[in-house]
């Protein structure tokens, strides 16, 4: 009787030990196949080559992926350095500030930001940012605009991690003890000066890793910046050129792609590097996060 | 005035400023959506399937997109919750809480869970070939269900780790095995399990970049696993892609029936963290 | 008005006397618990050195000392609670009767549990009525059919004297009962497996003075049939009820005795010093 049960308990354990391993084999299987998948490109292609060419002719021969890279960096780099302050900003009134019934409307309001598919976000963004911009901001800094542009793309995906960022600042601040705040507070500072000068200072590598979290999120998004962003595969010069992130190059063509081997091959690269960019800095801020997490 | 009450003043109108365009932000977003979408539905559009002509203008509705998201979603989330919660219970409750594996293991979930959905979609496209499948329900049934279980496992792992060790002492001390325990984790952390669900079907519906590669598109209600299908994201992004105007106001208005669905899942799950957390031991 | 799913939690006939069932008969001769030299490590801190005392059947025994001595790692030692710990380590052997506790397959190891019960310091009702967390343990172990379930919940709750209190809710959720009451249902429920010892981790802690008092009067009327270990802080405890003392200094065991003897004639140093409040 008891055996039995000793051996339901073990059989149960190996099975999700396994179930675990195979689960976790996932991202090493994924790494290897999208790997295997875009290897026929670096047989005609070197990877310097392939990271800084800017001609983009899959027809002719020539997969130049430093418009996407631009592209990609372009649109991130807007995005965070909207969302950053904005973010900053409320987690900080959310924790030092806000009085409950404040909260009780922000939060339940990043939450809706939270739970919105991308493709909704697409439909705002060209029903609002995109004419804003081409009828009321771009007149007056370029002569003319459609509006689906770099800038468009950036505001659309700053929003998108705006409560990921709110959310990871909230929790790092509130987790700084409160004896801290009031020994700032007995020295006669205000509750800016403890708010910048203690609690965020506290926070600073916490500060980092969401950072780095909200790129890497920003990084793969796709459908709503393709909807917003323009699609020509050239390195924009300003706010107002449209742009062509990685994600999108993937998913506009993954029809045609199919056509060419080699088209393919490099349609898999660029997953490839997403993949990868996304898993370092996935990795390093997550670390960073965990050991927050238990000096707590 | 002193020069840090100066500070402050400055430093708490920009907090102002960002919480209230936050809000704005919020209601934009509903309200166009919204407006938009009322202003356009119609019973016809949820309630029948594309017609003849359907990207010109023409009649019909966007049922079959209706019907291949909910049918995706629901396969994809009793398949990920039977793969998820064995491996949340093996890392709370068979594993100690400092074990290495662990630790690897929840990174990596944390990672995937980081993975962007066009990856998912392009990995389980090359995994398709090699296996030999077409674009079909089942292979969007399978990009969904690797994507939605680090979600699941990362959520309910939130839950299952406040789960109070004294319990578990407990059942022990009365000489029940780790197996024999997980009944009592599963009801007392069952309210986060449905929250963590509901989260994750939220994120399954609204997933549109891993299914474009893998479930294809079609203008009817797939009736086997091997037939195309369509999903609500997907068909708003490509009916909002037509120039003609009728074809674009269809894609507001499956944007709305998407918002509401999703919205109401959100909400369903605020619900029930707030109403049946009440009774548990902290 | 009288609900009328309670047939579900109450037996036929609440008169007929009570007999455990087959599978958990105690042994004819009530086993003692032997510790022989027994030590703990974790991560390289030892927390019990060379540990060796014999704990008496069916009666009351205090282990004592000062907080942080090792009281609750030798009471968790004694079940094996203790592995869950995290870089522990062991030596030595502790054994029920002839059965050794350190060394025993994880078979062995869960008939053992049963045969020594735990009183936890905070009550920790499991997640499911009233009635079910008695039942839990009998499931568990194989304890089948309603009738059954029903007169050992019965029984239980009327030794812990919980059943006028509750046996109009029997299918309500436990955590909705008092801390005292909770308490009591955590001894019902240790108790409704038979187990030989029951282990108290301070169980009277986190209690109100007049919940505190009926555990113990329990105690002390169970150990005709239990033989009760218990760990406490508060030394008045000890001596209510105490009829063994072990008294626990920095991980080693000073002084074993009546509690007679060594409350009212400490033979050791340290114990005297503990005994007028200079260590606590």
């Amino acid at each position: 009787m008891n055996k039995l049960r000793i051996i339901k308990d073990r059989a149960t354990g190996a099975i999700m030990a396994t179930i675990t391993i195979v689960a976790l084999l996932l991202v090493i299987v994924m790494g290897i196949g999208l790997y295997l998948k875009s290897a026929p490109i670096f047989a005609e292609h070197s990877l310097w080559d392939l990271l800084t060419a800017s001609s983009w002719r899959p027809f002719k021969n020539e997969f130049g992926f430093l418009p996407f890279f631009m592209g990609t960096i372009w649109v991130t780099l807007i995005a965070i350095a909207i969302a950053l302050p904005l973010s900053l900003l409320t987690a900080i009134y959310l924790t030092e500030y806000a009085h409950r019934i404040v909260k009780r409307f922000v939060f339940p309001a990043l939450d809706i930001l939270a739970s919105l598919p991308s493709v909704i976000y697409g439909v705002w963004g060209t029903l609002i940012i995109v004419p804003w911009i081409s009828d009321t901001l771009a007149p007056h800094f370029v002569d003319f605009s459609a509006g689906y542009t770099t800038l468009a793309a950036g505001i659309v995906l700053s929003i998108m991690v705006l409560p990921l960022l709110v959310s990871l600042f909230v929790e790092l601040f509130s987790s700084v003890s409160d004896e801290l705040r009031a020994a700032s507070y007995s020295l006669g500072s205000t509750r800016w000066q403890t708010a910048i000068s203690v609690v965020t200072k506290k926070s600073l590598p916490g500060i980092f890793a969401a950072v780095v979290l909200a790129i890497s999120r920003a990084l793969g998004e796709t459908i709503a910046v393709l909807m917003v962003c323009g699609n020509l595969p050239q390195i924009p010069h300003s706010l107002f050129d449209a742009c062509y992130p990685l994600p999108a190059l993937i998913a506009n063509n993954y029809g045609e792609m199919l056509s060419l081997p080699l088209y393919e091959a490099a349609l898999m690269f660029a997953a490839l590097i997403l993949f990868f960019v996304v898993l370092l800095f996935n990795v390093t801020s997550r670390v960073i996060l965990y050991r927050i997490e238990k000096q707590q | 005035m002193k020069k840090s009450v100066i500070k402050e003043k400055i430093a708490q109108s920009f907090m102002a400023i960002a919480i209230v365009a936050v809000l704005i932000l919020v209601v934009s977003i509903i309200w166009t959506i919204f407006s938009r979408g009322f202003s356009c539905i119609t019973w016809e559009m949820v309630t029948s399937l594309p017609g003849g002509g359907f990207y010109i203008g023409k009649e019909g509705g966007f049922l079959n997109a209706i019907v291949g998201s909910l049918y995706i979603v629901l396969a994809s989330t009793a398949i990920g919750l039977l793969i998820s919660i064995p491996i949340v219970f093996y890392l709370n409750v068979f594993l100690k809480e400092t074990s290495k594996f662990a630790y690897i293991a929840r990174l990596a979930f944390d990672v995937l869970f980081g993975i962007p959905s066009i990856v998912y979609g392009a990995f389980a496209f090359t995994l398709m070939i090699y296996l030999g499948l077409k674009t079909s329900l089942l292979g969007g049934i399978i990009v969904t269900t690797l994507l939605i279980i680090p979600i699941f496992i990362r959520s309910m792992d939130e839950v299952a780790k406040t789960f109070p060790k004294d319990l578990l002492e407990a059942s022990f001390s009365l000489g029940a095995t780790r197996l024999e325990t997980l009944g009592i984790v599963v009801r007392q952390i069952a309210p986060g399990i449905a929250t963590a669900t509901l989260l994750s079907v939220g994120r399954a519906i609204g997933d549109a970049a891993g299914v474009m590669f893998t479930a294809g598109f079609s203008d009817s209600i797939p009736t086997s696993f091997t037939q195309q299908a369509a999903t609500l994201p997907l068909s708003i992004f490509f009916q909002l892609s037509a120039p003609q105007i009728e074809v674009q106001n269809r894609a507001y208005a499956a944007a709305l029936v998407l918002t509401i669905i999703v919205l109401v899942i959100s909400l369903l799950g605020r619900f029930i963290t707030n109403h049946f957390s009440k009774n548990r031991l902290k | 008005m009288r609900n009328p799913f309670l047939r579900w939690f109450i037996p036929a006939d609440t008169n007929e006397p009570f007999v455990p069932n087959a599978k958990f008969q105690h042994p004819a001769v009530a086993p003692e618990i032997t510790v022989d030299h027994f030590n703990l490590s974790i991560d390289g801190a030892q927390i019990l050195k060379d540990v060796c005392v014999k704990l008496p059947a069916n009666k009351i025994t205090c282990i004592i000392g000062p907080s942080g001595c090792g009281k609750s790692t030798l009471l968790k030692s004694l079940n094996r609670l203790s592995d869950s710990i995290e870089g522990v380590k062991t030596s030595g052997d502790i054994r029920l009767g002839d059965q050794s506790i350190v060394n025993c397959s994880e078979s062995d190891l869960v008939e053992l549990r049963r045969r020594i019960g735990l009183v936890p310091q905070r009550p920790t009702p499991l997640p499911m009525s009233i009635f079910g967390n008695i039942a839990y343990g009998c499931k568990i172990h194989g304890l089948k059919g309603r009738r059954q379930l029903k007169k050992i919940v019965h029984h239980y709750l009327k030794v812990v004297g919980l059943w006028d209190e509750v046996k109009d809710r029997l299918g309500n959720p436990a955590t909705r009962l008092s801390i005292g009451q909770q308490q009591r249902l955590c001894l019902a429920r240790s108790l409704a497996v038979e187990p030989e010892f029951i282990l108290a981790d301070e169980a009277t802690s986190a209690l109100d003075p007049v919940s505190s008092k009926t555990i113990e009067d329990l105690f002390v009327k169970l150990k005709e049939q239990y033989s009760i270990i218990m760990v406490t802080h508060t030394l008045r405890q000890a001596l209510r009820i105490a009829d063994y003392v072990v008294f626990i200094y920095m991980g080693e065991v000073i002084e074993v005795g009546d509690a007679k003897q060594v409350f009212e004639n400490p033979q050791h140093e340290l114990t005297k010093k503990y005994l007028s409040g200079a260590i606590s």
